[in-house]
Parts: structure tokens; C-alpha cells; sequence
């Protein structure tokens, strides 16, 4: 006869298939859909180009040896891609830049929102939300419009006299810049605002009463207690920055390519799928780097808080 | 003077906020205000004018890609929405089973990965799948927004269940209900508002979609995004300004309803 135990334990195996089918059609739809064919990517790294596009099924190490080396046509021998190394640099370099300009816009701008009533508080955080959730490629061209040599930025300076002939910052890496740091400010101060909403400003009372100086609460008392937040927001902002596509593609036209329009031509007019999944795959390795370091912060500061 | 000391003061930070909301909204409102440009190029403003909205309407290209793009929205939200609540459910309100972590990654997995990544990927299996089956309609399309909406539809709804204690369907349970009994008349209602908000969140993400659309898209399958982004390439007319101002009313509509549905507390 079974036991109490026993229909407990076999009550409990039942719920757990259940659950199991519960979840079965979202996780079978990510898999055919988004995981699964980055698997196919990392296969196809390993090929050769076909002549009009796609693969031809045959091991080849070339396309990662292109990632960062090419191999001169007449000796064979290999040097430094200099194209793809100022394009990975250039794209790190934004992304990177990109982060701090959002962090040294979005921490004041969070804190400002935390430091309000709590009534206002949801309209600020309204007004936060509604970029956020506004198409990423009108936001695009809105900045377009503003930093192009016909635009608002330009006939201001003209008009003042600052400048005798408009200032070239379409199709630079500063609009690039630009555009990216507008874009993704919201994805910067939505976690930052999340941490430090719940600060406790008696801790910062308590520093005042020990006589710290302003600059001195913010460094020791505000922003350690908000990091989780900061780093967050970082990650938030860097990942999409590097693999941006939109951005660079209106704002710096054909040249200054990021790593992402390096990767179209690759299944363009480059007709090298192999290169182009090859270069994918490094973007990810990049972005798995970044989140690793990301879960191992937030594991630390967790068992510090906690 | 002590009186005037304000803890939570601290220099500069409200006019580097004043300048961020200025910023975020500046650029909006110039490419709101050029959409009613009468003139013929966004670089002078020559009055008032509805025709660059009125051009838009009749523009048959404008038309089927916004169609198209709700019909890919709509299709997707739904989709993933009726997933994203299955696998919230599966997922909530349980002692850790094996394999939770992984579903708990697996869901979130297209949040992870750079668009442009996911966007190649598909390019190359659909194509293999389209040489093999010969089909090439917007199933393909419709597919992968459900897939990357999933994450954000099941946001809301594990949020919702989180906060959903078992005592309501423990009673029902009590009282003979079904199980699906207690499903359609307990938990159904009181998550409603999670999945309604999550729903939106989907048709929003899928109707702002460029990158994956743009590498998984046949020819003739334009949405809305992708055909702006040809069209900005291509140079501007304020016809562009008049099509984003009315996206852009769309999106705030959308999250303004989102707004009210995930803060309803009941």
C-alpha cells in the first residue's frame, strides 16, 4: 500500500510534468525562433563562402582567422585586419563612451525623480517612460533632424554668429555619439531610479551629522547604496550599444560603419556568410563577458547588502 | 540657517535633470512640429499644413506596411502573450523544481543576445527552411516577434502572480471546483490585469521592431519600421515626419493605457 509519503512525492512528480507542459510552447517558440538558430550561426562560422551568398558544406577555419587577421593575395601570409580592428575598437570605444555619458546624465536626472514627493514622482517617471517605450527609429530621425547641417543645432549657431558654415556632425562618431547616448538615456535611468528610490535618506542625514561634506555623502553613502542600480543600467546600455544597428546606419551613414553594418555587408553585397557569423558570434562572446561580470557584481553586492 | 539646509540638496543635479527632460523631448517636438511643415523639404518651414499627413494616407506602400505591421503585431501578441502566461504560471508561485533556473533563462534568453545576432541567425535558417519548403509568407516574420515578445509579455504577468498568494484557489479547490473551474473563474480575473499589460508590451515591441524584421523580411514585406528606414536612407520629406508623429501617438496611447493597467491595484 502506498504511503502518505509516497502519494506526496508522486502528487509532487505530477505537478512538476505539469508544469513542464505549461511551459512547453514558449519554450519550444524561443528555441525554433531565437536560441536555436545561433547554434546554426556557430556552424556556418566554420564554412565556406559560397560564391553567390550562403555556405558551401566544407570545414574552413578562414572565416575566424578574418575576424581580426587578413591574408595578403599575393604571399599568403596574414597580418592585422586593420579594417576590422577600427571597427571593433570603434564600436567599443562608443559603447563604452556612450555608457558614462548616459550614467553622468541619468544618475542626476534619477536622483532628481527620487528626491521628488511621492506624487510627482509617477509623472516624472511617466514622462521617463514614454521615450522609452517611442520607436527607436523616430527617435533616431528626431535626432537627425536636429543635428544635421540644415537642422536647429546649426541655424542657431549660424544665426548667432558662432560659426560661419554649419558645423559637419551628421555622419561623424560623434552623432553616432549623439544619437546613441538620446536613445538609450532611459534604459540608464529607469534601474538607477529603481535603486534609488528606495534609499534611506537617514543614512545620508546621518553623514551630514558627522559632519561629511556634500560631495563626500554622495560618494560614500549615495552611490554605493545605489550600484546595483548603476551597474544595471551600464549593462542595460552597453549591450544594445554595441550591437547597435539603427543608429549608426541613419546617423553615420556608409562609413563609419559599427560592428553590427559589418555584419550586414557580410550577408550583402560581401556575399561571406561565414565572416559575417564568425563576427556575430565575437559580438555575443563580448555581450556574455559583459553579463558575466554583470551577475558576478550583483551576486557580491547581494550578499553584502543581505 | 540650518532651516535652509536641505539633506537630499545636492549642486547641479536639478539642472542636469531639467536638461535631460528638455533633451528627451526637444527632438520629438521639432520632428512633430515639421510634420505640419507646408513646404516641400524639412529645412524651411513654409506654415501650416496637413498635406504631408494627407500624402502619407494615400500612399499605398505607407499603408500595406502599417497594415502589415499589425497584422504581425497583433498575431504575435497574442501568441505570446497566451504562452507567456502558460509559462508564468508554470514558473510562479512553487517550491524550486529542476530545471526552473533554465526555463527562468530560457525565457529571458532573447533579451541577451544583441538583435543584430538573432537577426543573422534567422536570416540563415529561414533560408534554409524557405529553400526546403518553399513557403516564403509572413509566417516567418510572425514567428520571430513572438518569439522576442515573450520575455516582455511574461515580465508583467509573473510580476501579477507574484504578488497572487494560492489561499483563493486553495478555497475553490475546497469547494470541488475543476481545476480548470478554478483557472476560468480565480485566477483568470485577478491576473487579468498582468496579462493585459504584458499583451501591450508585446504589440508595442513588435510593432517597434526594425533589426530582426529587417534581416528576416522577404521582398514585398515591408513593415512600417523598415520601410522609414529605407525611405530616411534614401533622404527626407516631411511625409516621414507626418508617418513618426502618427506612430508616435499610437505608442503613447498604448503606454499610457499600460500605465494605468499595471498600476491598478485592487
Amino acid at each position: 500500500m502506498a504511503t502518505a509519503e509516497e502519494v506526496a512525492k508522486a502528487a509532487e512528480r505530477r505537478d512538476v510534468r505539469d508544469r513542464w507542459l505549461l511551459s512547453a510552447p514558449a519554450l519550444l517558440v524561443i528555441f525554433l525562433a531565437a536560441t536555436g538558430p545561433l547554434l546554426i550561426v556557430l556552424v556556418y562560422s566554420f564554412l565556406t563562402p559560397g560564391a553567390y551568398g550562403d555556405v558551401k558544406w566544407q570545414f574552413s577555419p578562414e572565416a575566424w582567422l578574418s575576424v581580426f587577421m587578413e591574408r595578403d593575395i599575393f604571399d599568403d601570409t596574414l597580418s592585422l585586419a586593420g579594417a576590422h580592428v577600427t571597427i571593433f575598437w570603434r564600436s567599443i570605444k562608443l559603447a563604452v563612451v556612450t555608457t558614462l555619458a548616459t550614467l553622468a546624465l541619468g544618475f542626476p536626472t534619477a536622483y532628481f525623480m527620487a528626491t521628488r514627493s511621492e506624487k510627482t514622482r509617477d509623472l516624472w517617471l511617466f514622462l521617463i517612460t514614454i521615450p522609452f517605450w517611442t520607436n527607436l527609429l523616430i527617435r533616431t530621425f528626431a535626432v537627425l533632424q536636429i543635428i544635421r547641417n540644415e537642422g536647429i543645432i546649426n541655424t542657431i549657431l549660424l544665426k548667432l554668429g558662432i560659426v560661419s558654415a554649419p558645423v559637419q556632425i551628421l555622419y561623424t562618431d560623434t552623432a553616432i555619439l549623439i544619437g546613441m547616448a538620446y536613445v538609450y538615456l532611459p534604459l540608464m535611468v529607469l534601474p538607477v531610479y529603481a535603486s534609488m528610490e528606495k534609499l534611506d535618506f537617514r543614512l545620508v542625514e546621518a553623514g551630514y551629522d558627522l559632519y561629511a561634506t556634500r560631495f563626500k555623502v554622495l560618494r560614500k553613502i549615495i552611490f554605493p547604496l545605489v550600484k546595483p542600480g548603476v551597474i544595471a543600467g551600464s549593462i542595460l546600455v552597453f549591450i544594445p550599444a554595441l550591437g547597435a544597428y539603427v543608429t549608426p546606419s541613419v546617423l553615420g551613414g556608409g562609413k563609419n560603419m559599427m560592428l553590427s553594418n559589418l555584419i550586414e555587408l557580410q550577408f550583402g553585397q560581401g556575399r561571406n556568410w561565414p565572416l559575417g557569423s564568425a563576427l556575430s558570434i565575437t559580438v555575443m562572446i563580448i555581450v556574455m563577458v559583459a553579463l558575466l561580470a554583470y551577475v558576478r557584481n550583483a551576486g557580491k553586492s547581494g550578499v553584502r547588502h543581505g | 540657517m540650518a532651516s535652509n539646509f536641505s539633506i537630499k540638496h545636492q549642486p547641479g543635479f536639478t539642472a542636469i535633470a531639467a536638461t535631460c527632460f528638455v533633451v528627451l523631448y526637444l527632438p520629438i517636438i521639432v520632428l512633430v512640429a515639421y510634420a505640419f511643415n507646408a513646404a516641400n523639404s524639412t529645412s524651411e518651414w513654409g506654415g501650416f499644413s496637413l498635406r504631408w499627413f494627407q500624402s502619407a494616407w494615400q500612399n499605398t506602400q505607407v499603408i500595406d506596411a502599417t497594415l502589415r505591421s499589425f497584422q504581425i503585431g497583433a498575431i504575435a501578441a497574442v501568441l505570446a502573450t497566451i504562452f507567456a502566461t502558460m509559462a508564468a504560471l508554470a514558473t510562479t508561485r512553487t517550491a524550486p523544481y529542476p530545471g526552473l533556473t533554465f526555463k527562468y533563462a530560457a525565457i529571458n534568453q532573447p533579451l541577451m543576445v544583441p538583435e543584430i545576432v538573432t537577426g543573422v541567425a534567422l536570416l540563415i535558417f529561414f533560408s534554409r527552411i524557405k529553400i526546403f519548403t518553399g513557403y516564403s509568407g509572413l509566417g516567418y516574420l510572425i514567428a520571430a516577434h513572438t518569439a522576442f515578445c515573450i520575455p516582455f509579455a511574461y515580465l508583467p504577468i509573473r510580476g501579477r502572480l507574484e504578488n497572487m498568494d494560492l489561499t483563493l484557489e486553495r478555497a475553490a479547490a475546497d469547494l470541488y471546483a475543476t481545476p480548470w473551474k478554478t483557472f476560468r473563474r480565480v485566477t483568470l480575473p485577478l491576473l487579468w490585469p498582468g496579462i493585459l499589460a504584458g499583451l501591450m508590451l508585446a504589440f508595442v515591441i513588435s510593432l517597434d521592431d526594425v533589426v530582426i524584421t529587417e534581416f528576416v523580411k522577404s521582398g514585398g514585406q515591408d513593415t512600417l519600421p523598415t520601410y522609414m528606414l529605407g525611405q530616411i536612407r534614401r533622404g527626407i520629406t516631411p511625409e516621414i515626419n507626418a508617418i513618426s508623429t502618427a506612430f508616435l501617438l499610437l505608442s503613447v496611447a498604448i503606454v499610457t493605457l499600460f500605465f494605468f493597467v499595471s498600476r491598478k491595484r485592487d
